[in-house]
C-alpha cells in the first residue's frame, strides 16, 4: 500500500515537473498523520504535544524521521491557508518550500503565507527522545554506537520502547549484545510491572559492572520514619531500636520535633540564645550575669527564666523518654516498590561479595606492583650493599642520575620509544661511571669501616642531591613513556593495571634473571663472590680484588640508573627522588636479608604488600601507610634481626 | 679526654680532672657575657636581636651535637634519630605555648560576650583557632596536657627518654648493631616525620606549631630581651650538660663505653652489661636533644615536620663528624662552626665567586661544599677540627715521649 502511494507520489511529480507552484501531495500519509494532529502541533505546547510526537515515532513511516528532524531543527512550516506542512529554509522574505512526502521543491513563496513551528527546548528534547529509536536503526553502526551512548548518558522512559524495537534487527553482535544490556538496565530503572523489573535485576546477579550498581543503587535507598503502632507491611525494610549507629536517641527525638510531636529541647545555643535575651542590670531572671560560667548555673538560671513564663519550658527528660517510647522507628523503602527492593537488595549483596573478591586481586596487582618498584630500586642495593656490604647511601641519588639521564635523552630524541631504547644504555653508562669513580676515590679507602663509609656516601648523597637541584632546577621534570605503554589492562570494572606498571613488574624480572645470571653463570660473578668470601685467598688464585671490587661496585650503580628510568617512567623526576626511595630501599635488604638476591624479593614483596594492605584498610592516606610500614620493619627486625633468609655460618660475620 | 686521664689523678674533683672543663665553662660564660654586653636587650645594640637569636639556636644546636658525640663518638652507636628527639621537645613545649597563647587570645576575645564564657566553650574557642588550618575544631588527645606548662616540661623529658627506652630496648636487646642500627633509626626518625605531616596527626600536620616566639602573658616584654632571655638559657643548659657529659665520661663508666665502642664483643664477654650501658646512653642523649629542641624552637618561632626528616640527623652527624669525634669540645665546636658558617653561606652573604663561565653561588653551591668536605674529612682527618689541637698538643709534649694519642680504632 504505501509502496503504491509512494508511486503516485512521483508520478505527481513527475507529471508536474515544471509547476512552479507543483501541487502538493495532501493525501500522503505522512501529510495525513500531521493533519490529524495539525492542532497540537500548531499549538506547540509541551503539555499537550506528546500524542503528537509517539504518533509519529510508532507510524512506521520512512518520512517520520525527516519530519521529526526538520521539526527540531525548526524547518517545518505551515501553510496558513490549506494547513499543509512543508520543510524550507527561510532566505530574506522568501521560503523555499520542499514537501514532506516526496521531498521535491514546491516553490518559493513569500514567508507571510506560512507559519514557522519553533518548538521550545522541552519540545525539542520529546522530539530527539523519539527520534532516538531511528538513529538506533541507523545504517551506520558508528550512528548507532553513538545513539547507544547517549542513552547510557542520560536515558528516559521513552528510549525503552525504542531500545526493544532496534535489538531484533541488529546485525552487529558487539551492539546488539549492547543493546539487550541496556535494554535490561532501562527494564530496571522504567518498566511499568514489578514482575518485569525483578526479572530484570535477576538477570544481573554477580555482574561486576559500575553501570548495574548504579541503576540498583536508587532502588534500595531507605528512609527513616516513625509510627505509633509497630508497622508491618512489605515497605519497612527494618525496625530500628534507638541508640544504634543509624538512628541517636537525640536524632530520634529532633524527627519528632520537627513532626512537632513533641516539645523542642533546649540546646546550649538556644539557652544561652534566651538568657541574652532576657539580660537586665546585670542580672538574669535574679541571676547574677557574671556566675554563669558553667552550663549548670544556665539550667538554673534558664529554669527560673521558665518559671517566670519568660522563656519556654524545655522538654525533660522523662517527657523525652516518654514521647520516644511511644513510637516505633523504622526504614522504609523509598526508591521502589518493596518487592523491587528486595531483589534489588539480594543481588547487590550478591554483587558486593564477587566485588570484595575482585577488589582483593585488585590490591594483589596493586601490591605486585608496588614490591616490583620496590626491588627496581634495591637490586643494585642487593649488589653493593648484600654482596660486597658497602653500604652505599648514595644509591638514591644514582636511581636520580639515571632518571635525570632519561629526561636529558628526551630532550634530544624526540620520538619516545627510541628515547628510552636509547637511555637505558645510556643511564647504565653514567652510573656505572659515577659509581666506578665514588669506588676509586673514597669507598676503597673505607672497606671493614662500615660507619665510616655510612657518612661519606651520605656526603656525596647530600653533594650530588644540590648538583642536580642546582642543573634541573627543584621542579619536576617529565619522562614520557611511549605512548604504547600509556593506558591500562582492564580484566574488568574494578581489576585493571596500567601497562607502565606491568613493563616495571617485567623490568624487576628481567633484572632478578640477569643478576642471577651474572653472579651463578659467568665469570665475574665467580670472581665476585670469591673476592667477598676472602680477598686474600681470591687473590692469591690470581684475581685482582681491586678490579673485580670496582666492577661490581660499578655493576650495581649501573642497574640502580635503569631502575631510575623505569622509575621516573612511574614517578617525577626530582632531585629528591632518590632519597623517597633509599630508606625503604634498605629496608627491603635488610628485611629480606642481606646479601641474599631472593630475600630481596621477599623483602619486596611483602613490604610491598603490607603498604597496600594498610592503604587498603585507610585509603585516603598514604602517608599513614609508610608509617606503619616503617614501625612494622622495626618490629619485624626484633624478631629476624638477620632477616627473612639469613646467612649461616662463617659467611653471616663477615 | 685521653690526654686528661694519663696525666691527671683520677681522684679530686671533677673540674680538677679535666682542665678542659674549666676552659670550655670560662669560655662560654665569656661568651655569655660578651654578647650580654653587645646585645640590643640590655647593652650596645651591636648585636641585632635577630643574631641574638640565631647565636642562641647555634648553642641549642651545640648541646644536641654534645648529645650526638656522646652516642656516636663515645659509645660508637651512629643514631641517625637525634633530630627526632629534639624536634619531640621542641613539639612538646610548642604545644604548651601555642596552646597558652590562643587561650590568653581566645579569653580576651570571649570577655566582650554577653555572658561569661564556659570552660567548653574557651576550650572550643581555642581548638577551632588552633586546628581550624587543618579542618578540625576538637582537641586531639594528644593536647590533654598542653594547658599545663609543668606537664609539657615534663613531656620534654619524658617523651623523647620512653621513646628512646623503648626503641633503643628493642634494638639493643636483638643485637642490633653498626650500620643496621643506624638505618633503623633513620627509619624511625622517617615515621615520625611521615606521621607528622599527615593533617590527623593532631599536629598541625605539615603546618606545624607556630607563633612559639611570642610568651604568654608577656606581651609587653620587647623580643630584644626574650632573646637573651633564651640565649642565657641554652648557655646555661649546654655548660650544665657539658658538665653532666664531662662527668658521665670520665671515670669507669666512661671507659667502659668507650669500650663498647672499640670491641662489643670483648666488653660483653668481660662480663659487662653492654645492652644496659647502650640503652643508658641513648636515653640519655634522646633526653638532652629534647630539652636542647624544647629551647631551639622558642627562638626559632616555628616548627613543622620537615625539621625532624631524617636529613637533619645527618646534618647532626656531618657537624660532630667535621668538630671531631670522641671529644666534647669537638661536637661544641663542630655545631656552632658549620652551623654558623651555613648561616652565613645560606643567607646570601658570602661573596660570590665569578669564575668567568660560571658564577658559584654559595646560596645553590653551599650544601654540594658541606656533602664534599664531609667525604673530604672521613677520608682525611677522621679527628675533625678536634685534631688540631691534638696536633698542636703532640707538638707541645714532643720531648715527652710517646704518649696515647693514637687514633681511637674505628668501627
Amino acid at each position: 500500500m504505501q509502496q503504491i502511494l509512494k508511486l503516485i507520489a512521483i508520478c505527481v511529480v513527475a507529471v508536474l515537473p515544471l509547476g512552479p507552484v507543483a501541487a502538493q501531495d495532501a493525501e500522503a500519509p505522512i501529510q495525513q498523520l500531521l493533519q490529524e494532529h495539525g492542532d497540537i502541533i500548531a499549538k506547540s505546547s509541551r503539555k499537550t504535544i506528546a500524542p503528537a510526537i509517539d504518533a509519529l515515532a510508532a507510524s512506521g513511516l520512512a518520512e517520520a524521521q525527516a519530519v521529526l528532524e526538520r521539526w527540531q531543527a525548526k524547518e517545518m512550516w505551515r501553510n496558513k491557508e490549506t494547513g499543509l506542512f512543508v520543510y524550507g529554509t527561510k532566505t530574506k522574505k522568501e521560503l523555499a518550500a520542499f514537501d514532506f512526502a516526496s521531498g521535491a521543491e514546491i516553490g518559493t513563496f513569500p514567508t507571510k503565507e506560512f507559519k514557522q513551528l519553533k518548538p521550545n527546548s522541552g519540545i525539542r528534547g520529546m522530539i530527539g527522545a523519539a527520534l532516538v529509536q531511528f538513529q538506533l536503526n541507523a545504517p551506520d553502526p558508528v550512528a548507532r554506537a553513538t545513539a547507544l551512548d547517549a542513552i547510557e548518558r542520560d536515558a528516559e522512559p521513552a528510549h525503552l520502547t525504542a531500545l526493544r524495537g532496534a535489538i531484533e534487527g541488529e546485525a552487529d553482535a558487539g551492539l546488539k549484545a549492547r543493546k539487550a544490556r541496556l535494554e535490561r538496565l532501562l527494564t530496571i530503572r522504567f518498566a511499568e510491572g514489578d514482575a518485569e523489573r525483578i526479572a530484570a535485576i535477576e538477570g544481573f546477579a554477580g555482574d561486576l559492572g559500575v553501570d548495574v550498581r548504579a541503576t540498583l543503587n536508587p532502588l534500595v535507598v531507605t528512609e527513616i520514619a516513625f509510627a505509633d503502632a509497630a508497622p508491618d507491611g512489605p515497605e519497612v525494610a527494618r525496625l530500628i531500636t534507638l541508640g544504634e549507629a543509624t538512628l541517636s536517641r537525640r536524632d530520634a527525638y529532633d524527627m519528632l520535633v520537627a513532626a512537632e510531636l513533641a516539645p523542642p529541647r533546649l540546646d546550649a545555643d538556644a539557652k544561652r540564645t534566651a538568657l541574652i535575651e532576657n539580660i537586665s542590670d546585670g542580672q538574669v531572671a535574679g541571676v547574677q550575669v557574671a556566675s554563669l560560667s558553667t552550663e549548670a548555673a544556665r539550667d538554673i538560671a534558664y529554669a527560673k527564666l521558665a518559671e517566670r513564663g519568660l522563656a519556654a519550658p524545655a522538654a525533660t527528660e522523662a517527657q523525652i523518654d516518654a514521647a520516644l517510647a511511644q513510637r516505633t522507628f523504622f526504614e522504609r523503602y523509598t526508591g521502589a516498590t518493596p518487592s523491587v527492593a528486595v531483589a534489588a537488595l539480594s543481588v547487590l549483596q550478591s554483587i558486593e561479595a564477587k566485588v570484595a573478591v575482585n577488589q582483593t586481586a585488585d590490591l594483589a596487582l596493586d601490591a605486585i606492583s608496588l614490591a616490583s618498584i620496590y626491588f627496581l630500586a634495591a637490586i643494585g642495593l642487593a649488589i653493593t650493599f648484600g654482596v660486597m656490604r658497602v653500604i652505599n647511601m648514595a644509591h638514591g641519588e644514582f636511581i636520580m642520575m639515571g632518571a635525570y639521564t632519561g629526561y636529558v635523552v628526551q630532550l634530544f630524541v624526540p620520538n619516545y620509544t627510541m628515547s628510552i631504547i636509547l637511555a637505558i644504555p645510556l643511564a647504565f653508562a653514567v652510573t656505572f661511571a659515577a659509581g666506578v669513580a665514588m669506588e676509586r676515590l673514597v669507598i676503597r679507602w673505607l672497606y671493614h669501616r662500615p660507619l665510616e663509609t655510612l657518612l661519606a656516601t651520605f656526603g656525596i648523597s647530600i653533594a650530588l642531591q644540590q648538583i642536580a637541584k642546582n642543573i634541573f632546577g627543584t621542579q619536576a621534570r617529565p619522562l614520557t613513556a611511549p605512548g604504547w605503554l600509556d593506558g591500562s589492562l582492564v580484566f574488568n570494572d574494578i581489576v585493571s593495571i596500567s601497562y607502565i606498571r606491568i613493563a616495571i613488574f617485567v623490568l624487576a624480572l628481567l633484572f632478578l634473571a640477569l643478576f642471577l645470571f651474572v653472579m651463578n653463570r659467568t665469570r665475574l660473578g665467580l670472581e665476585v663472590r670469591a673476592v667477598t668470601q676472602n680477598p686474600r685467598m681470591a687473590a692469591s688464585m690470581g684475581i685482582n680484588p681491586d678490579r673485580i671490587n670496582m666492577l661490581t661496585f660499578g655493576f650495581g650503580s649501573g642497574i640502580a640508573g635503569i631502575a631510575g628510568v623505569a622509575i621516573g617512567l612511574y614517578a617525577k623526576v626530582t632531585s629528591e627522588m632518590g632519597a623517597d626511595y633509599i630508606v625503604q630501599s634498605f629496608m627491603t635488604v635488610v628485611v629480606g636479608g642481606v646479601g641474599n638476591i631472593w630475600g630481596t624479593l621477599l623483602g619486596a614483596s611483602m613490604v610491598g604488600v603490607f603498604q597496600k594492605g594498610v592503604e587498603w584498610l585507610n585509603p585516603s592516606n598514604t602517608l599513614a601507610a609508610q608509617t606503619y610500614m616503617i614501625l612494622f620493619v622495626i618490629l619485624f627486625i626484633q624478631f629476624r634481626p638477620r632477616g627473612i633468609i639469613a646467612l649461616k655460618g662463617r659467611a653471616a660475620e663477615a | 679526654m685521653s690526654e686528661a686521664r694519663l696525666t691527671q689523678s683520677r681522684r679530686g674533683p671533677l673540674v680538677a680532672r679535666h682542665p678542659s672543663l674549666v676552659i670550655f665553662l670560662v669560655v662560654l660564660a665569656l661568651f655569655t657575657l660578651g654578647v650580654t654586653v653587645l646585645a640590643e636587650g640590655f647593652g650596645m645594640g651591636m648585636i641585632s636581636t635577630s643574631f641574638v637569636k640565631t647565636l642562641g639556636k647555634t648553642l641549642c644546636l651545640c648541646l644536641v651535637a654534645l648529645a650526638m658525640d656522646l652516642v656516636w663518638g663515645y659509645c660508637g652507636i651512629l643514631s641517625l634519630g637525634h633530630m627526632a628527639f629534639f624536634g619531640i621537645g621542641g613539639y612538646a613545649i610548642g604545644m604548651w605555648l601555642m596552646y597558652a597563647r590562643t587561650e590568653i587570645i581566645v579569653a580576651e576575645s570571649m570577655a566582650a560576650a554577653a555572658l561569661p564564657p564556659t570552660a567548653a566553650e574557651i576550650s572550643q574557642g581555642i581548638a577551632t583557632q588552633i586546628f581550624g588550618v587543618v579542618g578540625a575544631s576538637e582537641f586531639p588527645p594528644i593536647w590533654a596536657f598542653a594547658h599545663s606548662l609543668p606537664l609539657q616540661l615534663a613531656a620534654v623529658v619524658l617523651v623523647p627518654g620512653l621513646l628512646a627506652l623503648v626503641f633503643g630496648w628493642l634494638a639493643f636487646r636483638s643485637r642490633v648493631t653498626g650500620v643496621y642500627l643506624s638505618i633503623l633509626t633513620q627509619a624511625m626518625t622517617l615515621a615520625l616525620a611521615l606521621y607528622l605531616f599527615q593533617n590527623d596527626s593532631g599536629l598541625r600536620g605539615n603546618n606545624g606549631l607556630s607563633g612559639l616566639q611570642n610568651l604568654p602573658g608577656l606581651d609587653a616584654v620587647p623580643q630584644a630581651t626574650v632573646s637573651l632571655w633564651f640565649f642565657w638559657g641554652s648557655a646555661l643548659a649546654l655548660g650544665l650538660a657539658y658538665a653532666l657529659c664531662t662527668w658521665v665520661v670520665s671515670g669507669k663508666f666512661g671507659s667502659v663505653i668507650r669500650a663498647i665502642r672499640d670491641d662489643e664483643s670483648r666488653v660483653r664477654f668481660l662480663g659487662y652489661s653492654v645492652e644496659a650501658y647502650k640503652l643508658f646512653i641513648f636515653t640519655f642523649t634522646a633526653i638532652l636533644a629534647g630539652i636542647a629542641g624544647a629551647l631551639y624552637y622558642p627562638q626559632a618561632g616555628i616548627i613543622n615536620p620537615a625539621e625532624i626528616a631524617p636529613i637533619a640527623s645527618i646534618y647532626l652527624a656531618v657537624w660532630v663528624a667535621i668538630g671531631g669525634r670522641g671529644r666534647l669540645y669537638g661536637a661544641v665546636i663542630g655545631a656552632g662552626f658549620v652551623s654558623l658558617l651555613s648561616t652565613w653561606f645560606t643567607g646570601g652573604q658570602a661573596p660570590d665567586v665569578n669564575l668567568g663561565v660560571y658564577t658559584i653561588q654559595w646560596v645553590d653551591w653551599w650544601t654540594v661544599l658541606l656533602g664534599l668536605s664531609f667525604v673530604a674529612v672521613t677520608l682525611f682527618a677522621p679527628q675533625g677540627i678536634g685534631g688540631l689541637f691534638d696536633l698542636l698538643s703532640r707538638r707541645a709534649r714532643a720531648e715527652e715521649g710517646p704518649q696515647g694519642l693514637k687514633e681511637a680504632p674505628q668501627k
